[in-house]
């Protein structure tokens, strides 16, 4: 018997000997994955011109495994700064980060924003769903204010890191919020990331039932997605919206699209200048 | 495009960039210059007294020759980076000191995991903590050893001089391509900011090795398996089609993750222990001086070999038959060769730069009836050859 997985389009990019994946049903690691193959697709990249690198927990498991590229599963926080690296020796190669909230903007948050001043050409893509799932739903840097976790069993009293906004600031060129429920323009912010030259994020709001839906009455991922729709705000719109009106909004869109000088290319201008001075 | 190190070209380079002769430099510069020597093309590091003049070097020098130099936002980052340019090709170095070591920990224990080659260079100095930063110490001998977490095999040389500060660079990189191992290099503050002459050589005289590669697609497959039962798997380098998975994880010889099967974790561990163990002959350096008729060894490693060497010059004009003994590899200790000398005297001094660390190696592998007795100096001053020279004359007869 055929796998049911084989009829699925986009299988040629993943790594069959690793499936089925290790994600819950109803996560949303496997939009991502789709979403992720799906710009690859359209773009026609090889994935032999991609590395793919991640950290610790369950949305670090999205491409690494499961994508058929070189991929390295890094330690917990330091996926961007070993994909810095990476980048500098195989400059015309994709090199993407796809990790999540916890592991890229909690304990990996400095080398997030460093990588974004940097601009060096790495796409990152972060998978936020508000908790560390792999860990068993503790509180998170993202962890909506008010919100139930097994480290605030009463309710969260921190208030949210807003990582596009963040990013965005530390200097990044292309940077980009979505929700899982958001597929196709998330599949078209990927590609832009992917094309931009610099440091490109792109932020996705992600479901997880289990850990956060769970204690905070949305066990069903279809109204962690329905939550999701309701309360998303078009980055237009919510330019004019106070405060207070956005409080529990997801902003949605392109928050910046620009062009600066990126670090591979700048670094191999100055090798090729310091040459032409000292060696002839 | 990746430098190996051995092309003409980069000789070439080399030969007309760094004349051949005697120069006169710091220890920390002759670290940066041997790395450059070994092939090394990709600096990323943390400023961090007393080591910082490695990373300022490495920074003037590597565009020179067609290398990166990255400072990152942290030690952390440091490592991590040198281990993702180390899966594109790269031979790669980062230099640190004590508080910035520690740091490094998790991701040395990551790249032995990943049986990935890399250089560390840890300029110790004195602690715990901030202790005397600008002071040098040789307190972190242990933390070389058993610094990350879990059961693994590391590799440290230590440099007793500037100008072999030069050469164990050398063959700390080539430790490390030979066996795909992480090597640290125990240096510490005073020779880092000591000058004197060294003599940098021809290119043609540096012996260069490098990293095995897959010779076939079946062993591009397996990047941890044994296909040369030497226990030293090609490394397939990322940007080659391979698909190379690599992960921290307990993983099987194709690079997948398995935690779960015991035998799959048994079989790894043991695997990487065992290439260090069996390529013994890749490692193992000492230097011996007098040890034939000695009836008292002076067992010292890094700063403290040199005073030693001249209180045991000193104690042999008085007609003391004493030998001294250098691990220059400190990590794994050459047991085997202690255990020998350790039969043939009655008194070993242990000199070094702390309270006590080495000793306990030099411990394990002498019998109770031998007199064992450090000389201990802490404060960030070296040992001088009176200070040793004074206790090899207490110990004798």
């Amino acid at each position: 018997m055929k796998k049911i997985y084989s009829r699925y389009p986009m299988v040629k990019y993943l790594r069959q000997e690793a499936l089925p994946t290790a994600l819950c049903p109803g996560c949303g690691g496997g939009t991502v994955l789709n979403a992720f193959a799906n710009a690859i697709d359209q773009l026609k990249i090889d994935p032999r011109d991609l590395v793919v690198v991640s950290g610790i927990g369950c949305s670090a498991w999205i491409a690494s495994p499961y994508f058929l590229a070189d991929t390295l599963h890094t330690t917990h926080g330091r996926a961007i700064a070993f994909a810095t690296g990476v980048k500098v020796g195989l400059p015309d190669k994709y090199v993407v980060v796809i990790s999540g909230d916890g592991d890229l903007a909690s304990i990996g948050g400095n080398h997030l924003i460093h990588a974004a001043r940097r601009n060096i050409d790495i796409t990152v893509i972060l998978v936020n769903n508000f908790i560390y799932g792999m860990t068993g739903g503790q509180v998170a840097p993202t962890t909506p204010f008010g919100a139930i976790t097994t480290t605030t069993p009463y309710r969260n009293v921190e208030h949210p890191l807003k990582i596009a906004e963040t990013v965005a600031a530390a200097g990044a060129s292309y940077v980009a919020r979505w929700t899982t429920a958001h597929v196709y323009q998330l599949i078209e912010s990927i590609k832009k990331a992917l094309t931009t030259k610099g440091f490109s994020l792109v932020e996705v709001i992600s479901q997880c039932p289990v850990q956060f839906g769970r204690r905070n009455k949305m066990k069903e991922p279809a109204e962690m997605l329905r939550w999701f729709l309701k309360n998303s705000v078009p980055i237009s719109k919510a330019k004019k919206m106070s405060e207070e009106e956005l409080e529990g909004k997801f902003v949605i869109g392109e928050f910046v699209h620009r062009r600066r000088p990126e670090f591979t290319e700048e670094l191999n201008k100055l090798i090729k200048e310091v040459q032409e001075k000292y060696v002839r | 495009m990746i430098i190996r190190g051995d092309e003409p070209e980069q000789k070439e380079l080399l030969k007309k960039l760094y004349k051949p002769g005697n120069y006169f430099m710091m220890g920390d510069e002759a670290i940066a210059y041997g790395a450059i020597f070994a092939g090394c093309r990709f600096y990323a590091g943390y400023p961090i007294t007393p080591s910082s003049e490695i990373a300022e070097t490495m920074a003037r020098e590597l565009p020179k020759v067609g290398g990166y130099y990255l400072q990152m936002e942290d030690e952390i980052a440091s490592i991590a980076a040198m281990i993702g340019a180390s899966w594109t090709g790269f031979k790669v170095m980062t230099a640190t000191s004590g508080p910035g070591f520690s740091l490094m920990q998790e991701n040395l224990g990551y790249a032995v995991m990943t049986e990935t080659p890399l250089v560390l260079v840890d300029v110790q100095r004195s602690g715990p903590s901030t202790g005397q930063a600008t002071k040098g110490a040789q307190g972190d001998f242990f933390q070389a050893r058993w610094g990350t977490h879990g059961d693994h095999p590391m590799i440290a040389v230590s440099p007793v001089s500037v100008e072999d500060a030069f050469w164990e660079t050398i063959r700390a990189f080539n430790i490390a391509e030979k066996l795909r191992t992480p090597v640290v290099v125990l240096f510490d503050g005073i020779l880092g900011h000591t000058r004197e002459q060294i003599r940098i050589p021809d290119p043609d005289e540096v012996e260069i090795a490098y990293r095995k590669l897959p010779q076939s697609e079946e062993e591009a497959k397996l990047p941890f398996g044994d296909p040369h039962g030497d226990g030293i798997p090609p490394m397939p380098l990322f940007g080659h089609g391979y698909f190379t998975h690599v992960t921290g994880s307990t993983h099987k010889e194709n690079g997948l993750r398995d935690v779960y099967t015991p035998e799959v974790h048994d079989r790894l561990i043991r695997r990487i222990h065992r290439k260090i163990e069996k390529n013994r002959d890749v490692y193992e350096k000492y230097e011996e001086y007098y040890t034939e008729d000695a009836e008292i060894l002076v067992v010292s490693w890094g700063v403290s070999a040199r005073p030693s060497l001249g209180a045991v010059l000193k104690a042999r004009k008085e007609g003391i038959r004493v030998g001294l003994f250098v691990p220059k590899t400190v990590h794994p200790f050459p047991g085997e060769r202690m255990r020998e000398l350790g039969k043939k005297v009655r008194a070993i001094l242990v000199p070094e730069m702390n309270l006590g660390q080495m000793i306990l190696e030099v411990q394990r592998f002498v019998n109770d009836d031998v007199l064992l007795k450090g000389v201990n100096k802490i404060g960030g001053v070296p040992l001088t050859v009176e200070e040793i020279l004074r206790e090899i004359r207490g110990v004798a007869i």
